[in-house]
């Protein structure tokens, strides 16, 4: 929904209840908790719209762009249920399928009929086309088991206190319903890489090469990296509409989410007010206290929540003055490393790819530029010594084919997502601005060899590195999911050991965005499990 | 064996899943798709477009028309401005619905009636004493029902009328690619929409200039079983699903009042006589046996019992209509859940119930059956006012 969400300028009190920094999906998942239960609660964003990477902006008159975020998969039904978020405009539609074509004029097409699927996969492989539901139904139950874990807080393993043996024993249902064998494949998903995994079911490269990226996304990791067959699993976790699978498009763009989980804030009374860059917490006695702006205003709140990332929460609002050494030894080894950039594209037309010319039901769902294994190590390659991929992983979709309004009627608006483009590059991040044209081109390029007219119909490109996704986005090194999600940094771990639950040493201030469990992606887990952290405690 | 509507050359050739089902004796899609879901986004976030012509119609016109029409109808239509539509139902003598429809206004004499069966020969019946003449025009009027958030904007491309000032129930002539149509701001899913009323000579330069129009704004054609959903996230009873034609029924238990299929409000009930207005005085003075509600599934609770199974929520594929009982908490049975469907748009299990009036009013849980595993199992279900789905565009 692209109505226009109305915002205050300055807050209407001084004093209270909760002061949330950040009005990312997360904050204002937040927000609505807390304020749902009846708290005064305060929203304080630093640019003009909320959402945070949730976000969708109309960068070009007449084209909104999903300019970070793009696709969703793991939000919380329940959450959508408990803040009535239908009501407030929500709506996601599912993907109709995945399109990967090749340099060589063919091309994958996977769908949600699934002989047709049979069939498409069949012209590469017979038998990978019979094991793949096979595939799919493992690793949906797998994924089913794994829900108790993102539904709860992460339990500490290292203690013995009822409460949190009572967590881990929630946390754990799901898995302890496993069969024997469904815990060995976990073991080998916890351990193995996504390619080595995928190897152990499918011969075919080119139905491989698609599948293995959902391993490596948001992360500087290659598909042949130890570790990254868990991150697979996130793709079967996604859940809509009570089945376990893929990917759905928020109607208005990822910003459709967020506004709506605004509205739904601003209903149950909540207020938001952009354009105000919070400066520090205040600290009084060890007590978080407030919030002072960059504008020298102050504003008091029993309870301070952060919506930021843990380096700019720790480091940033709160400061390692106010920090044990211990603390922010871990959080220095926290790694963000941001792998990816955005590249988003107003065309004139529909993107008529080579492999499967015209407009068709391909092109209603994702596409991805990765057709080999080898490709992807190839780009992962590079990455690692300083460069973005000359020929990247392209995670491709056309907003305006589910919300036409996206666009002036007939025209069209293109994201990609584009791995790898490491924040650290050889000429050092801040000198990103300098490369980002050669990034774009380098993408379009790409796109070139698969949809040869693309350039004759690009009429506007925003490129985004990982160095503007920090730097306007308040990414720390543009790690899309304020850190990586490899498993040292998971559950209980994330962001440092003791600290996993939302709360942090300074009394009264907490922690809901995707740097703490379970994090990453517009799920809304943080910001729900957060808030119910919160008021659990200031129930007790 | 049915046939083709007026624009089933169209349909036809679209409808690649070769889903159809008979519709009073007309061939229709079901899905065109080999799953409905596509067409019930389309519906929601874009515009789908149903061919909706085995719809019943009737041109009722004379002197006598709206006095006629206000006899047999429940509601008083003398007072329907002349371009306005209305919904309503129409009683035996014992005040029993027969059917429901809308009736729509198209000059001072001349009114169209729209019916889920086939009315001609009640209404012929009723219609001795007045001067009025009745046509069936129920196949030589195709309808193309255009519904869906970018149905305006499809539409003012398509036609010559101001649809910026067409309220919700409005109606208007207009050109569409120069034939002569009638739009009325109207449909059954609940959202923005318009039907298209066109003679069957012209039903296919229609089909065409929509779906040109709409082109750029991500027209679907979309079939009864996206519908179906949509029609219940909005609340919508039907004919022969959630209630039954006191015609149709061989038991009296069967037959419903307007009172108690939720139709209540579209009674005009203290005015001139009109067919089963006795029973409905009564009825309005005594109480009504039966209500008609929206239930919604307690998630957590259907979660859990297929969990007990080992097994992840089962959801319909579609909308369902095979009635399952409804208990109250003692585990009496006080109704019956007639039609249902999951929403994707809400993320809730839905249905629509006939229960005892007692037990009707919102917020009141009761159990609905589920069957997992072959077992009969019960879920809380909330009784909740309907529409489950209301967006501020429906009428906007």
């Amino acid at each position: 929904m692209s109505a226009v969400m109305k915002f205050n300028n300055k807050p209407d009190h001084a004093r209270y209840d909760a002061v949330v920094v950040g009005g990312g999906h997360n904050g204002l998942t937040c927000a609505a908790y807390l304020a749902k239960a009846g708290k005064s609660v305060l929203v304080l964003e630093k640019r003009p719209v909320v959402g945070g990477s949730a976000v969708s902006e109309e960068v070009f008159p007449g084209f909104t762009f999903t300019v970070c975020s793009y696709v969703v998969s793991l939000f919380r039904p329940h959450i959508m249920r408990d803040l009535e978020l239908a009501r407030h405009g929500l709506e996601i539609t599912p993907l109709e399928a995945s399109f990967s074509p090749l340099p060589n004029g063919d091309s994958l097409c996977r769908w949600g009929d699934a002989h047709r699927t049979r069939r498409e996969i069949a012209r590469f492989s017979a038998k990978d086309a019979e094991v793949y539901p096979e595939f799919s139904l493992a690793m949906s139950q797998l994924a089913r088991f794994t829900k108790s874990i993102i539904d709860n807080p992460a339990p500490n393993p290292a203690s013995l206190k009822p409460g949190e043996l009572v967590q881990a024993l929630r946390a754990s249902q799901g898995l302890r319903e496993a069969n024997p064998d469904q815990r060995f494949t976990y073991m080998k998903l916890l351990t193995m890489s996504a390619a080595d995994f995928l190897d152990q079911w499918f011969e075919s490269d080119v139905l491989k090469a698609p599948m293995s990226v959902s391993g490596i996304i948001g992360t500087f990791l290659g598909v042949r990296s130890p570790g990254t067959a868990y991150v697979l699993l996130h793709h079967y976790m996604g859940e809509i509409d009570g089945a376990m699978r893929a990917w759905g498009f928020a109607k208005g763009g990822t910003g459709g989410i967020s506004n709506a989980i605004a509205r739904s804030a601003q209903s149950y009374g909540a207020e938001i007010v952009t354009e105000a860059s919070v400066g520090n917490v205040i600290i009084k006695n060890g007590k978080a206290v407030g919030v002072a702006l960059e504008n020298g205003d102050e504003i008091r709140a029993d309870t301070v929540v952060s919506g930021l990332d843990p380096h700019r929460t720790y480091f940033g609002l709160v400061g390692e003055e106010n920090l044990d050494n211990e603390l922010t030894t871990q959080l220095g080894h926290y790694k963000y490393r941001g792998s990816s950039g955005k590249v988003n594209l107003a065309v004139d037309r529909l993107p008529d790819f080579s492999s499967r010319p015209g407009d068709g039901p391909h092109l209603y769902g994702d596409v991805a530029i990765a057709p080999s294994i080898q490709y992807l190590e190839k780009a992962y390659d590079q990455a690692k010594y300083g460069d973005f991929s000359a020929r990247p992983y392209i995670n491709m979709v056309i907003p305006t084919l589910l919300d036409p309004m996206m666009a002036p009627p007939g025209k069209h608006v293109i994201s990609c997502f584009v791995q790898y483009a490491p924040y650290d590059i050889k000429e050092g991040a801040p000198n990103w601005p300098q490369r980002r044209e050669a990034f774009g081109d380098a993408v379009v390029d790409t796109l070139e060899e698969y949809i040869p007219d693309i350039k004759e119909t690009i009429l506007h490109r925003q490129v985004l590195t990982p160095w503007d996704l920090e730097q306007e986005y308040g990414l720390t090194e543009g790690n899309i999911f304020h850190g990586e999600l490899s498993l040292e940094q998971l559950l209980y771990l994330r962001p440092a050991a003791g600290w996993a639950k939302y709360k942090t040493p300074v009394q009264d201030l907490w922690m809901c965005a995707s740097g703490t469990h379970p994090g990453g992606g517009i799920m809304g887990a943080s910001g729900e499990l957060a808030a119910k952290a919160i008021l659990r405690r200031k129930a007790a | 064996m049915p046939i083709g509507t007026p624009f089933h050359p169209r349909t036809s050739e679209l409808c690649t899943s070769l889903f159809y089902k008979d519709w009073a004796g007309y061939h229709t899609v079901c899905s065109y798709d080999t799953c409905h879901e596509r067409e019930y986004h389309a519906l929601r976030s874009a515009a789908g477009l149903i061919d909706v012509s085995p719809l019943y119609k009737y041109e009722v016109y004379g002197k006598d028309a709206a006095a006629f029409l206000s006899r047999v109808m429940v509601r008083n239509v003398r007072n329907l401005d002349i371009g306005r539509c209305t919904y309503l139902c129409w009683c035996d003598d014992h005040g029993k619905v027969l059917d429901d429809g809308t009736v729509s206004r198209l000059d001072d004499t001349y009114f169209r009636v729209t019916a889920a069966e086939p009315t001609l020969s009640w209404l012929l019946r009723l219609s001795r004493r007045f001067d009025v003449t009745i046509e069936d025009s129920t196949d030589s009027i195709g309808t193309l029902s255009l519904q869906g958030p970018n149905s305006r904007e499809i539409l003012k491309n398509a036609c010559d009328a101001d649809l910026s000032s067409l309220r919700y129930f409005d109606l208007t002539k207009a050109k569409l690619d120069d034939v002569d149509v009638v739009i009325s701001r109207t449909g059954y899913t609940g959202d923005l929409g318009y039907e298209v009323w066109v003679e069957r000579e012209q039903a296919l330069k229609v089909y065409d200039a929509i779906m040109a129009a709409g082109r750029d704004y991500r027209i679907q054609p979309v079939g009864l079983d996206a519908m179906d959903v949509t029609r219940i996230e909005a609340g919508y009873i039907m004919n022969g699903v959630d209630y039954f034609s006191a015609n149709a029924c061989s038991i009296e238990s069967r037959k419903s009042t307007p009172y108690e299929i939720g139709l209540g409000w579209t009674v005009d009930l203290d005015r001139d006589p009109f067919i089963g207005q006795d029973a409905l005085k009564a009825e309005k003075a005594n109480g009504s046996e039966w209500a008609t509600v929206g239930l919604v599934y307690d998630w957590p609770a259907f979660e859990r019992l297929f969990a007990e199974f080992g097994l992840p929520p089962q959801l319909p594929g579609g909308a369902w209509r095979t009635p399952v009982p409804v208990y109250n908490k003692k585990g009496l049975q006080v109704g019956q859940g007639t039609s249902g469907a999951w929403s994707a748009i809400l993320k809730d299990n839905l249905a629509l119930a006939t229960v005892k009036s007692a037990y009707a009013e919102p917020g009141t849980v009761l159990q609905i059956e589920v069957t997992v595993e072959f077992e009969r199992r019960r879920v809380p279900a909330v009784v909740t006012k309907t529409p489950f789905f209301d967006p501020p565009r429906k009428k906007s």
